[in-house]
């Protein structure tokens, strides 16, 4: 089972949800933080890292004394990565999508695989949860790759939950495919439902179904409650606004840390889960 | 014309709430929202639209399967795992590297255009707006902030204006990257958090890596007043100005709900302080 928690955009409790809802479970747990430009959780989780993978990406380089300067690796590039000159190939790397293009359409074989570093893999434990995340390295600007290396751990016989990056583009498209569950996490305000809304766009199109936790309820108004009514999409948990849970964030505790009576709201959160899964009731029927 | 983007490690900071309390104290401005992935300001600035136009970007690979002879080729090489046993693209896989196109033996593959969103250029109440809204599961925000970045900046001159105040994205990735290169100056809103502080850091070492200089405003800096120390003492010793701490108020979420700025919602109290502090991002911005 793979869950995805996404939001339309940061700072509305995704990752709280997330922690709190992998170590409520008392089961056998793989965490995974794909949020690679600033994963969090660990900060929560609190994880023992016992195992550091960086992650490479094909990028070219060019073997002067073959090429002819015939220019066709520079056609073949989308993303204007490689420019052939009269008597020099210009290789841009932090542009180049490593589809191996120039390689396979160079005559002369002198284009070769070389590699940059997009961010590093790093894998603990943190009591049941097998926590694993991804760290885009600084001035990197793609992070899917990286996703996707980091979902590779995914362990389809036990529970993946995935804590997703924020925004509702290529990153989180990344993070969610795939998923069997798409937990949408959103605040009771305006800009709330603004993300919400097309971050139920985005699940939509990937056709996974959704379910939604309202975090800081009661501390703005009833826009997101009847939006969800009206598109039919259950609402699983509310978690109301509350000082102490703020405060005890800004610490880095989770929710069940400083109120374990939580434990048990986040098991039902699952359990809710786990009976739209089973009973077929799409939330996007 | 000076370019100030406005950028948090995450979302939620109040980080648009502060763009928008700016754009109400900024005079001769173009307001850019560059957080074109979730775009909120429109919200409180109520554009009035302009002009509209579609926004390209890259092409995406479609098998006509009347010519395909199912060789196999584009699967072998796509390595994005974007093409199906049966020789279909999956649209959010596909990077449109055309390495398929050009190598499918029976031109069996079309590679048109992808309108990926659009992008406005709109009058409001503060002033002119350039704003976007990304299609959904689209790549390429990065060059879609690019292109309104450029939009502004021809209005700007055109009108005679001093400064483009941006809604940044989140994160460090590529939309961030192209919404600061080349800005005079960013203002970081962080909050004292200790994932506040990670993000701080995260995007700290960005500012640096790309030479812009940084400030910093810490939200809410009450939550945790242990962090939010820790917080200036970071700003100190990277040499980032610290130019206001905000302290957390529901007057924020009341004027968003009201669709104002807060310096519209409440003139005084918390709008004080940010007017403060607009005036000490202004003086170093004269010094950049
Ligand atoms: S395709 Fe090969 S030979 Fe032609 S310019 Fe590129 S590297 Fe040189
Ligand atoms: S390369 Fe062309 S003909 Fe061969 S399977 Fe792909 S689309 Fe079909």
């Amino acid at each position: 089972m793979v869950i995805s928690i996404a939001s339309g955009k940061g700072g509305t409790g995704k990752t709280t949800v997330g922690v709190n809802l992998a170590v409520s479970l008392d089961k056998r747990v793989r965490f995974f933080d794909c949020d690679v430009e600033e994963p969090n959780a660990h900060l929560f989780l609190k994880p023992i890292i016992n195992e550091r993978t960086a992650v490479n990406t094909f990028v070219p380089e060019i073997d002067f004394t073959k090429c002819t300067y015939c220019g066709k690796c520079g056609e073949i590039c989308q993303f204007n990565a490689i420019a052939v000159l009269k008597d020099y190939v210009l290789t841009f790397p932090e542009l180049c999508h490593s589809c191996r293009g120039c390689l396979f359409v160079c005559p002369e074989k002198a284009v070769q695989e070389s590699s940059r570093e997009l961010g590093v893999i790093e894998q603990g434990r943190a009591g049941q949860v097998e926590f694993i995340h991804g760290r885009l390295r600084i001035g990197e600007a793609m992070s899917p790759p990286l996703i996707r290396a980091v979902k590779e751990r995914i362990d389809k016989r036990q529970i993946n939950i995935i804590d997703a990056p924020p925004g509702t583009s290529c990153p989180v498209i990344a993070a969610l495919k795939g998923a069997d569950f798409a937990l949408l996490v959103t605040e009771p305000t305006p800009f709330g439902l603004n993300d919400l809304i097309l971050a139920v766009e985005a699940v939509r199109a990937l056709k996974i179904p959704l379910g939604v936790v309202l975090n800081r309820a009661g501390n703005g108004d009833v826009c997101v409650q009847s939006y969800l009514a009206r598109e039919n999409i259950p609402l699983l948990l509310e978690i109301p606004m509350d000082r102490k849970i703020a405060e005890a964030y800004s610490r880095g505790q989770m929710i069940v840390d400083v109120m374990p009576e939580w434990k048990e709201k986040f098991r039902g959160l699952y359990q809710k889960i786990e009976d739209i899964l089973n009973g077929n009731r799409w939330g996007n029927a | 014309m000076k370019e100030l983007t406005i950028i948090s490690g995450k979302g939620g900071t109040g980080k648009t709430s502060l763009v928008a309390a700016f754009a109400s104290l900024a005079v001769n401005k173009v307001i850019v929202d560059g957080d074109v992935d979730a775009a909120d300001l429109h919200l409180i600035l109520k554009p009035e639209i302009k002009t509209h136009e579609e926004f390209k970007g890259g092409r995406k690979a479609v098998i006509n399967p009347d010519l395909c002879t199912a060789c196999g080729q584009c699967i072998e090489l796509c390595q994005f795992k974007a093409i199906s046993k049966d020789y279909v693209i999956d649209e959010f896989s596909c990077e449109g590297c055309g390495v398929c196109v050009h190598f499918c033996p029976v031109q069996a593959i079309e590679f048109p255009e992808n309108i990926c969103g659009e992008w406005f250029v709109s009058e409001t109440r503060l002033g002119p707006f350039v704003h976007a809204k990304l299609g959904i599961a689209e790549e390429n925000s990065g060059k879609l902030i690019t292109t309104i970045r450029r939009q502004a900046e021809k209005l700007g001159e055109e009108r005679g204006l001093d400064m483009i105040l941006i809604d940044g994205p989140p994160g460090i990735g590529c939309p961030v990257i192209a919404a600061t290169t080349g800005a005079s100056a960013v203002l970081v809103v962080t909050e004292p958090t200790v994932s506040g502080v990670h993000d701080l850091e995260r995007v700290g070492e960005l500012t640096k890596y790309f030479k812009i200089p940084a400030m910093v405003c810490i939200n809410k800096f009450d939550i945790n007043l242990d962090v939010a120390d820790r917080i200036e003492k970071y700003c100190v010793q990277e040499g980032f100005e610290l130019v206001g701490k905000i302290p957390y108020d529901p007057i924020f979420t009341e004027a968003m709900i009201a669709e104002k700025t807060i310096i519209e919602y409440s003139p005084n109290g918390l709008s004080e302080m940010v007017r403060g502090m607009w005036g000490r991002i202004i003086n170093r911005m004269e010094t950049i």
